[in-house]
């Protein structure tokens, strides 16, 4: 069993569908914790000691929120800035989250298929993840491949449900150990764990 | 008799109304300004003033002992307890010292031991009025050398005590001693020394007693009748009550109400009292500065140059020396050190009444008393320009640190008691401002006019201000000069207003934060030119909104934003609409500015809406198409 902990973030969730969708799945999951950071930092201004204890009581941890400007919304910068602090999270005299999992699950306007030297966005998803993939490094912490809802705005319900189960499985995995670990580094993505 | 009275004070007030702003133009100060007033019109000039000068000095004097009363106010017990040494050690050895030497030199002029002693003691004072006023206004009372002028002069005060019973002792004929002398109002001559010894500790007790225990409620009473003349009259009497009682028990006055100043130091009235006294210590002090002026006997000078400027130059440089040699033992650095012993160079007012009385003992012989008293005047007017010369040149030849003295010492006034902020009305409003200062670390001079909510303050260990914030003295004395900002939390609308006006006249570099109690309230407030303006319920308001809206499901972040833009928003309108009064086209402005308020938050949340569908997503996804 492992505990999993969701850092949610979203501005203006109210108009969201997609990440309103995951979040749903996600909240019905047992063992699974629901941190909805921009409904307890309306102002930006985030409880650090409340934030480590809560990482701290988990072993997995998701940072949920849509890929805006090719990154997160802000609050998520902000809660790594105040939050990994040093000789806490990493330094000398503490790496309090060594070997806890982490990854990004992100919804995306655009399609798979723009995120590629070919494509309008020119490179890989992972490749704008790198400042995560790298703060996790640094924590000593394994960092593994995204689970990303693409073309949000023309996604059709029979679809966005299917992401929702998704997530809910991984979501499940994830807390009874269930991941095949040696098929986590093949993948781009945790979604094609759970493609027939 | 009422027409010589008038036409005497309007000679007075003329001739300083004339001269002291000359003088403070030229950069001499006040001081000099009164003296030189006082010249013109004595016997030397325009001979509106005779022989009287010498009476109206004695009168004046009082303005030395509420100048001490106020000093005695600036300074708290602790403050007084750590010029312990100073006052002891510099004071004790400059009296001691300048009076042997200064009689060592009278002796080697063929003059007998008892007169040379007495020219010691009295050579040894100097003058509390012209250094303290002089200190004052230039800012250096709290510098090293002002405390240190002030340690001197207090133990003079002290040792005017034993001087006055010293001279009688001193006369050749033995007879005139327990005569009529200036100290001899005392009703408690004819009691035995140890009785009156009794006598002198119990009234000093019963200062301290009366200051600590039986004056707050009265004051308080007093505030509470919100009649200012009462309160000013009440002060006034409590410093000529004291001085009455000094002098009955043979004490001096100024040192009673030096005392009865220090007991009240950390009152809430202190402000308030200071404020009532200064204009009356301020004229006096100035009579007096005229009087001295005015008795300097020119025709004697005339008569013997050579003499009477010889015994002045000797007479400073000797007590110079004496000081600044003293000064470097205490450890006053070398720019403080000329300030201390030019500044206490010269002879003070007391001598002329040691004069007058050894007149009157037969100490000292007619000759010699007339020539002295000549000395004495003439080194008191030349102190402010001795001064001025050090500060021009000696200052900035000797001291290297001279060039940034002044800025340096107003830096560590601020630490020491001004404080950067002034909050004017500590209510529910202005006491959330000070605590959270406070906690900041930023202390804040605080005042309030309501004596029920100051006492209670007080006993909760807040350091609270009684007084009337619109007045000019009370600012001045609180520190407006240099403070940075002051904070306008009163409750009154009007006195707020005042307030602003009192603020933009006299103080125009402090920054005025303003709470207003409404819109109308803050249009009134912009139109005085306000531009720090809080409505004191705005943001409480918004923020129960807030609450409102997230206790009906909204989103936290969103409903702070749709408060944040509501807010900026609101101070827009306000804005425009407090240019725009005229009734008719306020009203209508209003109606416009609510539907335009119905519109922009309308816009808000389709705005975030839009934000949300409308992400670079789809605009890249239509610039690849």
């Amino acid at each position: 069993m492992a505990k999993v902990l969701i850092q949610f973030a979203h501005p203006t969730l109210s108009k969201s569908n997609v990440q309103k969708t995951l979040e749903n799945y996600a909240r019905k999951v047992p063992g699974v914790t629901f941190n909805d950071l921009y409904e307890h930092y309306p102002d930006l201004f985030i409880d650090v000691k409340r934030e480590q204890k809560l990482l701290l009581e988990h072993d997995i941890v998701i940072f949920q929120h849509p890929f805006y400007w090719y990154s997160s919304p802000p609050i998520l910068k902000q809660w790594q800035d105040l939050v990994l602090e040093y000789n806490w999270a990493y330094g000398p005299k503490g790496y309090a989250l060594k070997g806890k999992k982490i990854f990004n699950a992100m919804s995306c306007g655009g399609g798979r298929d723009a995120y590629a030297s070919s494509g309008y966005n020119r490179f890989p998803v992972s490749q704008y993840l790198l400042p995560f993939n790298q703060t996790a490094f640094l924590c000593r912490m394994e960092y593994l491949p995204p689970f990303v809802v693409h073309e949000t705005y023309t996604i059709e319900n029979y679809e966005l449900k299917m992401y929702g189960e998704h997530y809910a499985s991984l979501l499940a995995a994830l807390v009874h150990d269930d991941l095949n670990l040696a098929e986590l580094g093949q993948v781009e993505y945790l979604n094609e764990l759970f493609k027939e | 008799m009422q027409e010589t009275f008038f036409f005497q004070a309007m000679i007075y007030l003329a001739a300083a109304v004339v001269m002291v702003p000359v003088a403070k133009r030229l950069g001499l100060g006040s001081v000099l300004g009164y003296l030189v007033a006082g010249v013109i019109i004595g016997p030397a000039g325009l001979k509106f003033i005779g022989m009287e000068g010498q009476d109206i000095m004695h009168f004046a004097e009082f303005g030395v002992v509420m100048m001490l009363f106020v000093i005695g106010l600036e300074l708290e017990p602790s403050r007084l307890w750590r010029l312990r040494k100073s006052i002891a050690g510099l004071g004790g050895l400059q009296v001691g010292i300048t009076t042997v030497v200064v009689t060592g030199i009278a002796m080697l002029f063929q003059i007998g031991w008892k007169e040379a002693l007495a020219l010691g003691m009295i050579v040894a004072m100097s003058s509390t009025a012209i250094v303290m006023q002089t200190l004052d206004e230039k800012g250096w009372l709290k510098t090293v050398a002002g405390q240190s002028s002030f340690a001197v002069l207090l133990f003079q005060d002290l040792a005017i005590i034993p001087m006055l019973a010293i001279f009688p002792l001193l006369a050749d004929h033995v007879g005139a001693a327990d005569g009529h002398g200036a100290g001899s109002t005392s009703l408690v001559n004819a009691l035995p020394a140890w009785q009156q010894a009794v006598v002198v500790l119990l009234s000093v007790a019963g200062i301290v007693v009366t200051g600590k225990y039986l004056l707050r409620p009265v004051f308080r009473v007093m505030a509470r009748t919100g009649m200012r003349e009462m309160f000013t009259a009440t002060a006034l009497l409590l410093v000529v009550g004291i001085a009455v009682l000094m002098t009955s028990v043979g004490l001096s006055p100024a040192l009673g109400a030096f005392v009865a100043g220090v007991v009240l130091a950390n009152s809430e009235y202190r402000h308030e009292l200071e404020s009532s006294i200064d204009p009356f210590k301020g004229l006096l002090l100035g009579l007096f500065f005229i009087s001295v002026g005015s008795s300097i006997d020119f025709p004697l000078v005339a008569s013997k140059p050579a003499v009477i400027i010889g015994l002045v130059a000797g007479l400073m440089i000797l007590k110079m020396v004496i000081l600044f040699v003293l000064g470097k033992i205490f450890g006053v650095r070398n720019a403080q050190n000329f300030i201390f012993s030019i500044g206490l160079s010269q002879i003070g007012e007391f001598a002329f009444v040691l004069l007058s009385f050894s007149v009157q003992e037969g100490v000292l012989g007619k000759e010699l008393t007339d020539t002295m008293t000549a000395v004495v005047a003439i080194s008191m007017a030349m102190t402010p320009l001795a001064m001025m010369v050090n500060e021009k040149w000696i200052l900035t030849r000797f001291c290297l640190v001279s060039a940034g003295l002044q800025v340096q010492q107003r830096l560590s006034d601020v630490e020491e008691q001004d404080n950067p902020v002034i909050i004017a009305g500590y209510g529910h409003f202005g006491n959330t401002i000070g605590r959270f200062l406070r906690a900041n670390g930023v202390e804040a001079t605080v005042l309030d006019n309501d004596s029920d909510n100051v006492d209670f303050l007080r006993r909760m260990g807040q350091k609270v201000y009684f007084g009337d914030a619109t007045r000019y003295e009370l600012l001045d004395i609180a520190g407006a000069g240099r403070a940075q900002v002051i904070i306008i939390a009163i409750s009154d609308e009007e006195k707020r207003l005042e307030l602003i006006e009192t603020v933009k006249k006299h103080f125009p570099n402090l920054h005025m934060l303003v709470r207003s109690s409404n819109r109308n309230d803050a249009y009134d407030l912009m139109n005085a030119g306000m531009m720090h303006i809080y409505r004191e319920t705005f943001d409480t308001s918004l923020r129960l909104g807030v609450d409102a809206l997230k206790l009906l499901g909204h989103r936290a972040h969103e409903a702070t934003r749709m408060a944040k833009t509501f807010f900026v928003h609101d101070e827009r309108t306000l804005k425009h609409l407090s240019s725009i009064r005229n009734d008719e086209e306020y009203i209508h402005a209003a109606r416009k500015h609510i539907e335009e308020l119905e519109l922009i938050m309308q816009a808000d949340r389709e705005a975030v809406h839009l934000n949300a569908l409308a992400g670079w997503d789809r605009r890249a996804e239509v610039e690849s198409a």
